[in-house]
């Protein structure tokens, strides 16, 4: 076979080739939509053409095999025509309203999940963790199933308070949208990194390590060519692990989960927030970290209970205060919660109005 | 991994209702040595409770700087198979639409390039194929682009841009936000594919004030569909919903943040007072056939969002409320130009926009990319008097 030769900058496949008829001709032009029934969305068209999209839930880590027996699911139901979603759904795009039914038949039969729509829980964006990452303190894909198997009725069904949104980010870099997110999983490193002095300055730019630390806490050490850690200011960031191997910060018996919560994106109501510290630590304990999925639920559970409908985790919190929150979780409130980071003042209450 | 390798704890998370991703590397593993090599380096960290993979050194394919992620495990002798492991990023098309004929060219490709496995999709947009060798770079890549797909972004540069399902399914989408990310995205292969600046950039488009890409969290430049005149109300469709048995004081006027919508009850219609909505949402969210978007319509640009590292997360702050969206594009490219620059010129080594911003103050930010201040960029103004005066500000200079 002739070598092919690829060809660099030609972008992305352009969108147009892939949209199914029915949106090439009605885009720009949908008049509504309706949650037919969780995972079941139905777009009409000012032309009146409908459009069924199902919504399916994926482990997001995907073989071949798996996408592959999706695409025969898509050429059976869909003529072809499939997408996904900012948070690893994929949506079958059903134009032809006899294939619904038939369609959900088979995802049932082969045990996909249908749902992730309306006041419902969506598929958990996350990370790479120990499959992939360098820098993790945690894995992401072995928490993330065993949240998903515990709320798995919240995924599909409808019955929440309000639309719930989870992350998780295997560690204080928090790729992914984490740190606004309805409830927040994340992984923490406690412990200062551990120097290699004698391969330090083989391997890394010194003056780069220095630069990298937040606080000032790495400093030069001309002595050992290599750099010194003032260990109380060192809040973990492992951001001088990414710069320089030679400064180890996974720790098998320190690392562990935190958990924030309250956070969002959207501009909906109330304005976009950060998810703020709920638990401060949880060890890590494979293979289906009990005392996380332990803590979501009790999270999930005081909320749906507790709160009014239509209310977003954070928007509940912010009706009832952050002391009922942690009353009504029952979760310890501690010195970790206290923030002493660069933006701390706003955090700290500057009025005699709280609740008991 | 000449043995098969006992993995219980990979195993127990093939239990429950929730797809198993444990599954996935077992298909993946039949067929392919890296990804049954995986599987064990998993049972391995699951037993030690840390990561096994080591920095990236630099691999790539010709002509570009970005695009595949070097990783490498720790534990070469014992799991041979993941000894090289990079992470491939084809730049996804708009909106994550695809045809079923152009999975299964990836697929085919990546069953003989690689381990099998991939992420659908990772955090920036892009499809990742996860783990292959050095030496299958560039075939993987010459393949790919045979079929029409290229790399997406890596490192300090601009990463992939992605977007919502916009005008495709959506009536909420108050621009052609997939044209745009299209568009942008081939305007910039350069800036994509050759890392030049001090650190990543992140553009996400929304087309309306949800958000669903999460512009305003994960990219420093996000660009969100707004519309400057009143919401459209259709007084029918609200009798509708009512009759239906939507609870409309309840479920909807009573979260207006501003109480611009209020319920008439008694005539089943809703009252709007145009000049205090802020365009948040809820009432089209809730009742889409009754309340619609307005007709003047374009996108607000703010800037700066980040995670946490470094100095704290960062949502972007808006720098121009409004600006038409439609092709060329040119004002946003002439704005995306000069930030480039002004970051280029200014910002330290791994400093992001925002964090740039932060340090050398909004202030000199908009003088130096020429934006006119306006009050819808800041939730109220400055408490102190600690101004910094430009020598343009007396009269003497004038």
């Amino acid at each position: 076979m002739a070598k092919v030769m690829g060809q660099t900058d030609i972008g992305p496949p352009d969108f147009r080739k892939f949209l199914p008829p029915i949106v090439k001709e009605n885009y720009g032009k949908w008049q509504y939509h309706e949650i037919v029934k969780p995972g079941v969305l139905k777009h009409v068209g000012e032309s009146g053409d409908e459009l069924y999209s199902v919504r399916v839930g994926s482990p997001r880590l995907v073989s071949i095999d798996w996408i592959r027996a999706i695409c025969e699911i898509a050429d059976r139901y869909c003529d072809g025509y499939l997408r996904f979603t900012s948070r690893h759904n994929v949506e079958f795009l059903v134009s032809n309203k006899d294939n619904l039914e038939p369609l959900l038949a088979e995802l049932k039969e082969k045990g996909y999940p249908v749902g992730g729509t309306g006041n419902s829980m969506s598929n958990i964006v996350h990370t790479q963790g120990w499959i992939h990452c360098h820098t993790p303190a945690t894995d992401a894909s072995g928490i993330v199933k065993a949240v998903m198997d515990d709320l798995y009725e919240h995924f599909t069904g409808m019955d929440l308070p309000a639309k719930l949104r989870v992350a998780l980010a295997c560690c204080l870099n928090m790729c992914g949208a984490v740190h606004c997110s309805d409830i927040a999983i994340l992984g923490v490193h406690r412990t200062p990194p551990r120097i290699d002095h004698e391969n330090l300055a083989k391997t890394c730019e010194i003056p780069n390590v220095i630069a990298a630390c937040p606080t000032a806490a790495i400093r030069p050490d001309p002595k050992n060519k290599s750099v010194k850690v003032n260990e109380e200011r060192c809040m973990y960031c492992g951001n001088c692990y990414t710069m320089c191997p030679s400064m180890e910060i996974l720790d098998p018996v320190n690392d562990g989960v935190a958990i924030l919560v309250g956070g969002k994106v959207s501009n909906a109501r109330t304005a976009p927030s950060f998810s703020r510290l709920a638990i401060p630590f949880l060890p890590n304990n494979p293979p289906r970290w009990p005392e996380v999925v332990e803590a979501v639920r009790n999270i999930v559970e005081v909320w749906i209970k507790d709160a009014r409908k239509g209310e977003r985790v954070g928007e509940w919190i912010e009706r009832i205060g952050w002391e009922n929150f942690f009353k009504k979780t029952g979760i310890p409130f501690t010195d970790k919660h206290i923030d002493d980071f660069i933006f701390s003042v706003p955090t700290f209450r500057t009025t005699t109005q709280f609740r008991w | 991994m000449s043995e098969k390798r006992k993995t219980p704890m990979m195993d127990e998370l093939e239990k429950g209702p929730w797809p198993s991703f444990v599954t996935e590397i077992k298909k993946a593993a039949a067929k392919n040595e890296s990804a049954a090599d995986l599987l064990g380096l998993m049972e391995r960290s699951y037993e030690d409770k840390v990561g096994h993979w080591k920095h990236g050194g630099i691999v790539g394919v010709r002509g570009y700087g970005g695009g595949v992620i070097g990783r490498y495990t720790n534990l070469p002798e014992e799991f041979p198979g993941v000894t090289e492991f990079h992470t491939i990023r084809v730049n996804q098309p708009s909106g994550w639409f695809y045809t079923t004929d152009a999975l299964r060219s990836i697929c085919d490709i990546w069953e003989k390039r690689g381990s099998g496995l991939t992420n659908l999709h990772g955090s920036t947009g892009d499809m990742i194929l996860l783990g292959t060798q050095t030496e299958q770079l560039q075939p993987c890549f010459d393949e790919l682009s045979s079929q029409g797909w290229d790399l997406g972004g890596s490192g300090s540069d601009l990463r992939t841009p992605s977007t919502c399902v916009g005008p495709a399914r959506c009536e909420f989408a108050c621009f052609d936000n997939l044209d745009l990310c299209h568009d942008i995205t081939n305007t910039y292969q350069d800036e994509i594919h050759r890392p030049m600046w001090p650190y990543k950039f992140k553009i996400k488009i929304a087309g309306c004030p949800n958000d669903c890409v999460a512009s305003i969290a994960r990219s420093d430049l996000s660009i969100i569909g707004t519309w400057r005149d009143n919401l459209i109300i259709n007084q029918e469709e609200v009798k509708n919903y009512a009759n239906a048995g939507l609870n409309i004081r309840d479920e909807v006027t009573d979260f207006c943040p501003t109480k611009a919508i209020t319920y008439d009850a008694e005539k089943q219609e809703l009252n709007l007072k145009g000049e205090d909505c802020v365009r948040c949402m809820h009432c089209i969210n809730k009742m889409p056939k009754a309340v619609k978007i307005g007709k003047e319509r374009g996108a607000s640009i703010l800037i700066g969002g980040k995670a946490t590292i470094v100095q704290s997360a960062f949502l972007s702050w808006v720098i121009v409320p409004f600006m038409k969206m439609e092709p060329p594009y040119q004002e946003l490219k002439d704005l995306l130009d000069r930030i480039w620059e002004w970051w280029d010129e200014h910002g330290k080594m791994r400093e992001r926009i925002g964090e740039l911003i932060y340090r050398k103050g909004m202030g000199e930010f908009l003088r130096g990319v020429g934006l006119p201040p306006v009050p819808q960029m800041v939730y109220q103004p400055r408490a102190n008097p600690y101004i910094f005066w430009q020598p343009e500000d007396f009269e003497e200079n004038k």
